[in-house]
């Protein structure tokens, strides 16, 4: 037998000059042949490390296994025993920190290219168009309302009319998909072709997608179970509350929360200006705040809307930045300039109230704090002006408390996420669940689907005891 | 889809709209608004519901066309429908029995969002003086509708052409003068006109009320493009608001942020009389 290759077969991509200037997806796919040849790397383990990484527990082996054998229906049925929106997840997953890297070949090598087989199996599925089989309901089939459309909600949708409950997501947006739609731009995750296509799936099931719908202000959760008719009620509101630094000149002109930013440019296509009617401002030098994905993403969102000069501002090291690597990679290859150990303090507007400038100091790493990371000091006098007409702040999101301030009886916490059980999503007020960014604050898609899939569970098990 | 019922034309390039939206407009309070988008292609713009009738099941918005998205909009005819219309949005105003005497001040087309809060005001009791104010009288819109609602009703127009000759602070200013003993002041329109009524009530220490309208994009606190300086805090007009402490309001970083796409803006004007045949370059 051949010696098996210590690497990963490489992920087809556009080249970063061609790339930056385009929103089509970067990354290709494998075609049949480099997934069967990376399966095959998988030494099939006796107790697969992998799975322990992979937050809904997909039975990673043997969907590889079925790669191996060119079952490819096999595989992806495989897959979604455990999780519902494969080809999103082996896209967006940040694959290292979790499946891939507890596989046994990262001690040797790299990992088996889970992710990237998770996509091609769901991608190969996809592309065949099998029609849904609509569900029949029962006659008196209970009613449970999902209020927000993001991977939290459509997979507690998805699993709970699977189990013939009749389903209605309440979207406050034009689009379902929450982030998926608005925030994840086009270039990493393709709209047409993989979340509405999910989403048109669910539609076709038999569930309810009803958009421009503000739960809080349409109708609150206690009107939705007592005058609407609904058993139970799902929370996946997601933490869309942008944060700002509270620094001088945020509010000057020039000055974005990422997700205005990649809300303008995703949701409205501000890309397509004017054709598509909302504009975005981009103008030469932009300097997006913040080291995450959503950092990296408004980035190179920037770039590809004309930016000449595009910067992260970044107050940690490089070591530091909690984006997945993938995506930092791809970011410098595309040639954005990371100026890390840096941290805004102004925002300096010129007399007519736009951006000129974003105020730095730099910051040196102290000793490693509780959480191990070593947390960055001021250097004093070291203030210096990056030229900037655009700044976009990425520094995290809140809870919207739409919901929970209407919803008498369901707790949150200090920082104004929703208190539910981890294992079944129960909130403090009966018949109310909660899963998500809501309930965790900003995770992973994975995290908030597999929290729609448990809320699932324990919505079936409450209404059959009700 | 939300059907058009119902449109006419106030004055020119004024438009009422009577919507089919029974959600809305079973929901709907005095100082609460819409974002709607007319098609797959357009920008989500948010207007004030200027009326609503709940057993009809619709909603009344009024709307100037300034720009493309509110010509894309002026440009429906009855019979036809807007693709998305999502709300009520926004915090209601604040209505009670016992305020006393409330001023309800509208500049232009401030008059359309400030009627159902003089309505409001009206039947729970108090006593409404309305001041509405336009530049001259062929532009001057729902006066009768004002009139049925107030106590008191005083038109003013910059040019003289009907009522008192002058802005509606000159109004406001004779109230003052004659003794009439003001409890709350509402005052809706353009941002020169809110920030001088603030302006001339700061130093009586008449409370007052203003109803911003920075550019918005979801109208849910998603964004953060609707922020607007409020003494010395932040605000999302869309959830905290849209109305406030006229006193408090930073007036003029309002003014700038307003004009943050008006180039832009303008040439989506421009593609847009393209597309429809007024552009001469098509
Ligand atoms: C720019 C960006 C990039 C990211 N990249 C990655 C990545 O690469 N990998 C990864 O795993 N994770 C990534 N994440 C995180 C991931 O997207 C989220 O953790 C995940 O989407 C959370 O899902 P959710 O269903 O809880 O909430 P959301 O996706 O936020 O969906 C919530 C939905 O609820 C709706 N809603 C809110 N309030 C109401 C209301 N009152 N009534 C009705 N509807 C309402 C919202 O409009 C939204 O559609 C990224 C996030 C962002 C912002
Ligand atoms: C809460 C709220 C309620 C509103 N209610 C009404 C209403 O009932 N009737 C109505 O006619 N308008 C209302 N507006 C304003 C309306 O949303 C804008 O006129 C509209 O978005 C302009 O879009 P446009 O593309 O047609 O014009 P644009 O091309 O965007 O703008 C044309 C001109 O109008 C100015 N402008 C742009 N946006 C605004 C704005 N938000 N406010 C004031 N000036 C603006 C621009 O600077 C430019 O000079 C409201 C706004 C808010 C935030
Ligand atoms: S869902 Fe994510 S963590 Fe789980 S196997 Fe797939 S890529 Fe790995
Ligand atoms: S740990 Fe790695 S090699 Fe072992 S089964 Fe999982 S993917 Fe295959
Ligand atoms: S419009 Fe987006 S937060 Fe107010």
């Amino acid at each position: 037998m051949m010696a098996l290759s210590l690497k990963k077969h490489p992920m087809p991509e556009q080249a970063p000059e061609v790339r930056a200037h385009n929103f089509e997806e970067v990354a290709l796919g494998y075609d049949e042949e480099t997934a069967v040849a990376e399966a095959e790397r998988c030494l099939h383990c006796k107790i697969p490390q992998c799975r322990k990484g992979c937050p809904v527990g997909i039975d990673i082996p043997e969907f590889i296994a079925k790669i191996k054998e060119r079952d490819f229906d096999g595989a992806i049925a495989k897959i979604k025993e455990s999780s519902s929106l494969p080809a999103i997840c082996g896209r967006v997953c940040p694959q290292e920190n979790q499946c891939e890297k507890y596989c046994v070949l990262a001690n040797k090598g790299e990992a088996v290219a889970i992710g990237r087989l998770e996509r091609f199996a769901a991608d190969r599925e996809m592309a065949q168009n099998r029609p849904v089989e609509p569900i029949h309901y029962a006659e008196d089939a209970k009613k449970v309302a999902v209020i927000g459309a993001g991977p939290a909600g459509l997979a507690c949708a998805g699993d709970l009319a699977r189990k013939g409950y009749r389903v209605t997501i309440f979207e406050a947006l034009h689009t379902a998909g929450g982030v998926l739609s608005y925030g994840i731009p086009e270039f990493r995750l393709p709209k047409e072709k993989i979340v509405k296509k999910e989403i048109s799936n669910l539609e076709a099931m038999g569930v309810k997608i009803e958009l421009d719908s503000v739960i809080g202000q349409l109708y609150t959760v206690d009107e939705l179970m007592q005058e609407e008719g609904f058993d139970a009620v799902f929370v996946g509101t997601g933490a869309g509350l942008p944060r700002f630094m509270e620094i001088p000149g945020e509010n000057l002109n020039g000055v974005y929360s990422a997700n205005e930013f990649l809300t303008r440019c995703n949701l409205m296509k501000a890309y397509q200006f004017p054709k598509y009617g909302t504009p975005i401002r981009v103008g030469k030098k932009v300097a997006v705040v913040g080291g995450g994905n959503v950092a990296m993403d408004a980035a190179r969102t920037a770039l590809r809307l004309g930016a000449e000069h595009v910067y992260i501002v970044y107050r940690r090291g490089e070591e530091e930045l909690p984006a997945r690597r993938e995506e930092v990679l791809h970011a410098k290859a595309e040639g954005i300039d990371f100026r890390l150990l840096n941290n805004p303090v102004e925002v300096v507007g010129d007399d007519k109230g736009w951006v000129k400038a974003i105020r730095c100091i730099k910051m040196e790493l102290g000793e490693p704090d509780a959480s191990g990371r070593r947390s960055p000091k001021a250097v004093e006098g070291s203030e210096f002006d990056l030229e900037v007409d655009t700044v976009v702040m990425a520094i995290g999101q809140g809870p919207n408390p739409i919901v929970a301030s209407t919803t008498p009886g369901m707790e949150t916490n200090k920082r104004g996420n929703i208190v539910a059980d981890p294992e079944t999503g129960a909130t403090t007020k009966p018949g109310v669940f909660a899963g998500g960014d809501i309930v965790t604050g900003a995770a992973t898609v994975i995290l908030a689907m597999g929290a729609g899939k448990k809320a699932a569970a324990a919505i079936d098990e409450y209404l059959k005891n009700k | 889809m939300f059907k058009i019922l119902e449109k006419k034309e106030l004055s020119p390039g004024v438009f009422r709209m009577v919507i089919d939206a029974p959600r809305i407009a079973k929901k709907t309070q005095p100082g609460q608004f819409i974002i709607e988008r007319v098609d797959e292609e357009s920008e989500r713009i948010p207007l004030t519901v200027a009326d609503f009738d709940r057993e009809k099941g619709t909603i009344t918005l009024i709307f100037q066309a300034v720009g493309a998205s509110t010509e894309l909009l002026a440009e429906k005819k009855e019979g036809e429908s807007i693709l998305n219309l999502v709300g009520p949005l926004g915090k209601p105003s604040e209505v009670a029995e016992g305020i006393g005497t409330v001023v309800c001040i509208g500049g232009g087309i401030g008059v359309a969002p400030v009627y159902p809060i003089a309505r409001a005001m009206k039947e729970a009791g108090n006593k409404v003086i309305s001041i509405m104010g336009a530049r001259s009288k062929e532009i001057l819109i729902m006066e009768d509708e004002m009139r049925a609602v107030s106590d008191e009703t005083i038109v003013t127009t910059d040019d003289g052409t009907y009522g008192i000759k002058g802005f509606v602070t000159t109004a406001l200013g004779q109230l003052v003068e004659r003794g009439e003993k003001i409890d709350r002041v509402y005052a809706i329109g353009p941002v020169v006109m809110m920030k001088s009524v603030a302006d001339a009530t700061r130093p009586l220490a008449l409370p007052t009320v203003v109803s911003l309208n920075p550019v918005m994009v979801d109208g849910t606190g998603m964004c953060g493009g609707c922020r607007v300086q409020v003494g010395t805090e932040t605000k999302f007009a869309c959830v905290d608001g849209p109305e406030f402490d006229g006193h408090l309001v930073d007036f003029n970083a309002l003014r700038t942020r307003q004009g943050m796409y008006r180039d832009m803006e303008a040439e989506a004007e421009k593609e847009h009389k393209c597309r429809i045949g007024l552009g001469r370059d098509s």
